[in-house]
């Protein structure tokens, strides 16, 4: 016999979270008076991979900050070396739920180890010399007028064919 | 899941876990390789923009984190709102030493 009051439960557990309204409440709350807007596209481009993925160099795309002086103080494009992995990130001061989690396992948000085993397997060219750390900001024309495109020109310089955007 | 629909991209791999951490669990090396690897075939198949996959895994944490992000109750609303004054006091600051300086997002 089904248990109504224990389904319910379980569905009302396993949502989505809706962000972007809670992010409008606490905004809110925090007496903001103008809500909170997200960059978006009228119409989303596509890019169909040009080669097979085991002929491709991979580039990875992160918003944790490097865990250095320059890292922790200012928050800007980085770019850093993407072997060895580094063991920790500059990950204050982002909007990721520090009540329940953690972010001391790099490898919980940076998939550098993963895709080198990836890459032995011959599933991928090779990983990219180096990974990217974006900014998050309020600002859309910093991001899209500057940061963006600076972005894309050092993905060219690594010779990338394929980007992952790993955002916490 | 939301944002990435409202903001579209050309294709994302859905993993249902707290912020922080998009590739699972902590210290979990099969479940991050296994992320991985999904993504990557995702970026194969995919042939059109906006392809949304959700990935099967799940979280080994108490699913109340649903419920607890950024929750706004009467209990810390006073709070918030000291937070913000705060926040907005400190951003006036960095501006004047540093126009340029970026805003993080709270």
């Amino acid at each position: 016999m089904l248990n109504i009051q224990g389904f319910e439960t379980i569905v009302n557990k396993t949502y989505d979270v809706p962000y972007m309204e809670r992010t409008r409440l606490y905004y809110e709350a925090q007496g903001y008076s103008e809500p909170y807007l997200w960059a978006h596209f009228a119409t989303t481009p596509f890019s169909a991979l040009q080669k097979p993925l085991s002929e491709s160099t991979v580039s990875l795309i992160t918003t944790a900050m490097p865990d250095t002086e320059q890292g922790r103080s200012e928050r800007k494009l980085y770019s850093s070396l993407s072997t060895p992995a580094p063991k920790t990130m500059y990950t204050l001061g982002l909007s990721w739920h520090d009540t329940v989690t953690h972010t001391r396992d790099t490898g919980s948000f940076l998939p550098i180890e993963p895709l080198l085993v990836v890459q032995d397997e011959g599933g991928i060219g090779s990983l990219a010399p180096r990974f990217h750390s974006v900014p998050t900001a309020y600002s859309q024309r910093q991001t899209l007028e500057e940061d963006a495109p600076e972005l894309l020109e050092r993905l060219q310089e690594d010779q990338a064919d394929v980007a992952l955007l790993v955002p916490l | 899941m939301d944002i990435i629909e409202h903001v579209g991209v050309p294709r994302y791999l859905h993993t249902d876990f707290p912020l922080g951490n998009p590739l699972g669990n902590p210290f979990d090396r099969d479940m991050q390789l296994s992320h991985t690897s999904m993504a990557l075939e995702l970026l194969r198949s995919a042939s059109e923009a906006n392809t949304i996959q959700r990935s099967p895994y799940s979280w080994d944490g108490d699913p109340g984190w649903r419920d607890d992000y950024s929750k706004v109750t009467n209990e810390n609303r006073a709070e918030l709102a000291q937070a913000g004054e705060a926040r907005r006091a400190l951003q006036t600051e960095m501006k004047k030493l540093n126009p340029r300086q970026l805003i993080p997002n709270p």
